[in-house]
């Protein structure tokens, strides 16, 4: 995942995912084309119902919420060249962490503090689910690649078995937890608006995505500013650098994937605490693995992975109004779609690059290659 | 590829035309990479049956150059004639099927063929390989008597000895039917021995009437064996010589710009007491192999003690156990009075709390994270230190203020901060990991390669920096495949061979004759 050394970064981080972007939506445009509807007026609908219509943006920004923590959970281990797939594994244990707080805890302690504990119970439980791997990694040498997918089955298979049959509601079918106490969560923004008087359309936006925000700067800070983060950038390009350096390879390794797993765990926060008010079966919905295109697309730099995060939070959303919109353009189409832009901005992230740093040496050049 | 394709290049044998003609002859070569003009109006001319050499610094073109000459660059401007006829060299294998061969620095051999399956490898001579290795065996048998080319038919590329790799390179091209071999710093894996014998391959090939271009660093080698020499900077080919009027001082003057001093004045000091004792010490690879038997020597401050050996000898392997990269197996280091025994804690971490600073043999493996910022690259390993940190924060203030004088102290160009580190030449990426290493004010310093692939006047700074902390009382423990470097530099020289230390002299009586012997395990003294 190295960064061009040819192009300036405005180019790799700013033009090329653009024109990716172009790419994909020219593609899904001419399957538009082919089912038999106007592919600008569907993108215009899609445009509309991500932003547009009350409450849409508190929709986009509630998913852009969880892309944020799965991108930057994805983000951090690959610059430490560990390639984490397990993040949707990590936050549905992190899930866990918030329930068994929550459960344990929301009858006895005051909402507000349950609510911190189940914070970190999401941190502490996806961290776990991380350090796994990433000591079977380190020491024992399985690729973190085949762990940490295998971690997602084992992590399925947990929250059925437990879900099921130790912390169901008694009394009913679904493989849910009893509602937390009233009090316990993280409250949504339209009610908070309401408190300072301003009228905002019912969304499931919540304060996970403020925590968003702040575990982004908090994530430029530990990379780019701290000792640890000046290691796992080492690590990540060169370990044989790194280990010349004295860097501790094994406890980095395990220490990248801890807090990796902490990022994608906080997913249960926005889902559990923000929205449903309970620990429920397959409520991380594929944002594990949306995280690795995610990051991939925003270069595993905060700004790059909110941006990317915020696409395919419109993108979600603004799906959802195409499939109301067009009886043509069903759920899968909308997936599809969403399928072709991780294509072109995740798998085929580079692909572009080549081209325009010929063409940029061809205008621009200075490259050193005599 | 256009119609004159021939595998055999039995066309450009055909056309041999008589020796006063030229047999490569390039006229006004212009290659642009962007603003960068790699090759800027080069014209050269090298006689059929004579061996040309060309000399220049890194980034001088040299191999833009030849890679142009091999068919892997189109040039912007400029005629290719071979043998009088322009020709359009597109691609590789066009320029194989005219008779140009090219032995690359590092060799292009499957490790696990044969050197016969090697040395065919291109020219199979038949669709079915066992008739087709009857064709070439014979072939090649002729080659090999022809021109001296002794090489083991039946033997795995991987078991053979690297002089016989090359030799196999040699006889590949001249089965495609090279009449123009190009050597690309041939000599940098030979021991002295193995540099002469191919030599003397190289002037029976000339005997008989293969033109050989040699593109080396070495300027003794220039002077030993070549007819022509042509000198280039910057892109341009500055200067032609017959070698027999020039002189090697000349040739670096013209390499660099300007005088260059190409002895070094070695400051005479006491040394003091031993600093670095090593004992015993044993080491066993994670393949089972026993690198290093039986390794001891001590290292007094103000001292440089020289490591010779042909690369692979295990001096890599010690290296890193004293710079804390390996663990320690058996036998013992004493640091600084510090002792550390088998399997204790010991890493690069501690060695370097120890006193102990360490320039890599590869710095772009080892030395440097290349896509980090100069600034970056200045503390690695060193970023833990109080003067770059505060707790768990980075101080970048304080790190740029002193990438800045290191830059600066250093002559590390461009004089940058922020610059990535793989942007620079490799003088400059070796200077700025010396720095680093120097600032760390050691009182033992690790030494690998330091000048391989640096260009002369960075090699000039380099031995002058190595110098000056020597006369601060450092002790410096060099290794190097080059002879020369150990000669001049060291005070003591040790020779390894086969992962023990085979001889060890002064090295003011040592000779480049017993050293070679030492280092192919003939001799021992």
């Amino acid at each position: 995942m190295s960064d061009s050394n040819i192009i300036p970064k405005w180019l790799s981080v700013g033009v090329i995912p653009l024109m990716n972007l172009f790419l994909a939506f020219c593609v899904s445009g001419l399957f538009i084309f082919f089912i038999g509807e106007n592919p600008f007026k569907a993108i215009f609908v899609m445009i509309k119902g991500a932003f547009y219509y009350p409450g849409a943006i508190g929709y986009t920004l509630y998913y852009t919420t969880n892309f944020i923590f799965t991108g930057l959970a994805v983000a951090l281990a690959f610059h430490a060249r560990l390639f984490n797939i397990g993040g949707e594994g990590q936050a549905y244990v992190g899930g866990l962490g918030v329930g068994l707080v929550c459960l344990i805890f929301d009858q006895h302690v005051v909402g507000f503090l349950v609510t911190i504990l189940a914070i970190l119970g999401s941190v502490i439980f996806g961290a776990i689910w991380g350090i796994i791997p990433g000591y079977l990694q380190a020491k024992r040498g399985s690729h973190i690649v085949i762990t940490t997918i295998m971690f997602n089955f084992i992590a399925a298979a947990l929250m059925v078995y437990l879900l099921v049959n130790v912390i169901i509601e008694p009394g009913q079918m679904s493989p849910e937890t009893r509602d937390f106490a009233s009090g316990v969560g993280l409250e949504q923004i339209h009610i908070l608006a309401k408190y300072l008087g301003l009228e905002m359309a019912m969304s499931p936006l919540n304060l996970s995505f403020i925590v968003a925000l702040f575990v982004s700067v908090g994530f430029w800070f530990l990379v780019w500013r701290t000792k640890f983060g000046y290691e796992v950038r080492s690590l990540g390009h060169s370990e044989t650098a790194a280990i010349y350096a004295g860097i501790k390879v094994s406890s980095t390794i395990i220490i990248v994937m801890a807090i990796s797993g902490g990022l994608a765990g906080l997913v249960a926060i926005n889902e559990l605490l923000g929205v449903h008010n309970k620990l429920l079966l397959g409520f991380t919905a594929g944002y594990g693995f949306t995280g690795i295109a995610v990051a991939l697309m925003g270069r595993n730099h905060p700004f790059g992975i909110f941006l990317a995060s915020l696409l395919f939070g419109a993108l979600y959303q603004g799906g959802t109004e195409l499939d109301f919109e067009f009886s043509s353009i069903t759920r899968e189409m909308v997936l599809l779609i969403q399928g072709l832009i991780i294509l072109f901005s995740g798998a085929l992230a580079y692909m572009l690059n080549p081209l325009v740093e010929r063409i940029y040496i061809k205008y621009y050049g200075n490259y050193n290659n005599a | 590829m256009k119609n004159n394709e021939n595998k055999g290049g039995n066309e450009a044998i055909a056309s041999l035309p008589s020796s006063t003609e030229s047999a490569i002859e390039l006229k006004n070569i212009t290659k642009r990479f962007g603003h960068v003009v790699a090759n800027s109006d080069v014209n050269l001319k090298v006689r059929t049956g004579t061996i040309h050499g060309i000399v220049g610094e890194n980034g001088a073109g040299k191999s833009t150059l030849m890679n142009i000459l091999f068919g892997l660059y189109k040039p912007d401007s400029g005629m290719i004639f071979l043998n009088g006829q322009a020709v359009d060299v597109n691609s590789p294998e066009k320029s194989i099927a005219l008779g140009i061969g090219m032995v690359h620095q590092h060799f292009m051999l499957v490790p696990t063929f044969t050197v016969l399956e090697n040395a065919m490898l291109g020219n199979e001579g038949s669709m079915l390989l066992r008739s087709g290795e009857e064709v070439v065996l014979d072939r090649l048998k002729g080659l090999s008597n022809n021109y001296g080319l002794d090489v083991d038919f039946e033997a795995i590329i991987l078991d053979t000895p690297v002089g016989m790799q090359q030799r196999v390179e040699i006889l590949k091209a001249l089965n495609r039917g090279a009449k123009i071999l190009i050597l690309d710093e041939p000599t940098g894996v030979l021991t002295p021995q193995e540099t002469i014998g191919l030599f003397d391959i190289l002037r029976s090939l000339r005997e008989q009437g293969v033109t050989i271009i040699l593109i080396t660093h070495k300027l003794k080698e220039i002077m030993s064996i070549t007819d022509t020499v042509s000198v280039m900077r910057g892109g341009k080919v500055v200067a032609d010589f017959s070698t027999e009027k020039t002189s090697p001082e000349e040739l670096a003057e013209n390499m660099v710009g300007r005088k260059v001093l190409l002895s070094i004045k070695k400051p005479t000091l006491k040394v003091g007491k031993p600093v670095l004792e090593v004992k015993n010490v044993s080491h066993e690879s994670k393949d089972g192999v026993l690198v290093l038997k039986n390794i001891s020597f001590d290292l007094k401050e103000g001292e440089i003690l020289g490591i010779a050996g042909v690369a692979g000898n295990g001096q890599s392997e010690l290296l890193d156990i004293l710079s804390g990269i390996e663990t320690l197996q058996r036998g013992q280091i004493t640091v600084n009075d510090k002792t550390i025994l088998p399997f204790q804690d010991w890493n690069s971490k501690k060695a370097r709390e120890f006193g102990v600073a360490h320039v890599p043999e590869d710095r772009h493996k080892r030395g440097l994270v290349l896509p980090f910022h100069n600034y970056e690259n200045s503390i690695l390993g060193y970023h833990r230190n109080k003067n770059y940190s505060s707790g768990f924060l980075m101080d970048k203030r304080k790190i740029l203020n002193f990438v800045d004088d290191l830059v600066e102290n250093f002559d590390v160009r461009p004089r940058s901060s922020s610059i990535s580190s793989g942007k620079l030449s490799g003088g400059n990426q070796q200077k700025l990991v010396l720095a680093r290493e120097i600032e760390s004010n050691p009182n033992i310093l690790l030494v690998g390669q330091p000048t391989r692939g640096v260009d002369i006047g960075a090699i000039e700074r380099i031995y002058e920096d190595l110098m000056k902390l020597k006369s601060k009382g450092t002790a410096i423990l060099l290794v190097s495949v080059e002879l020369d470097e150990i000669m001049s530099l060291s005070d003591r020289i040790v020779v390894m061979n086969q992962g023990t230390i085979v001889g060890e002299t002064n090295s003011s009586n040592a000779t480049e004759l017993d050293l070679g012997k030492m280092m192919s395990g003939l001799e021992q003294v």
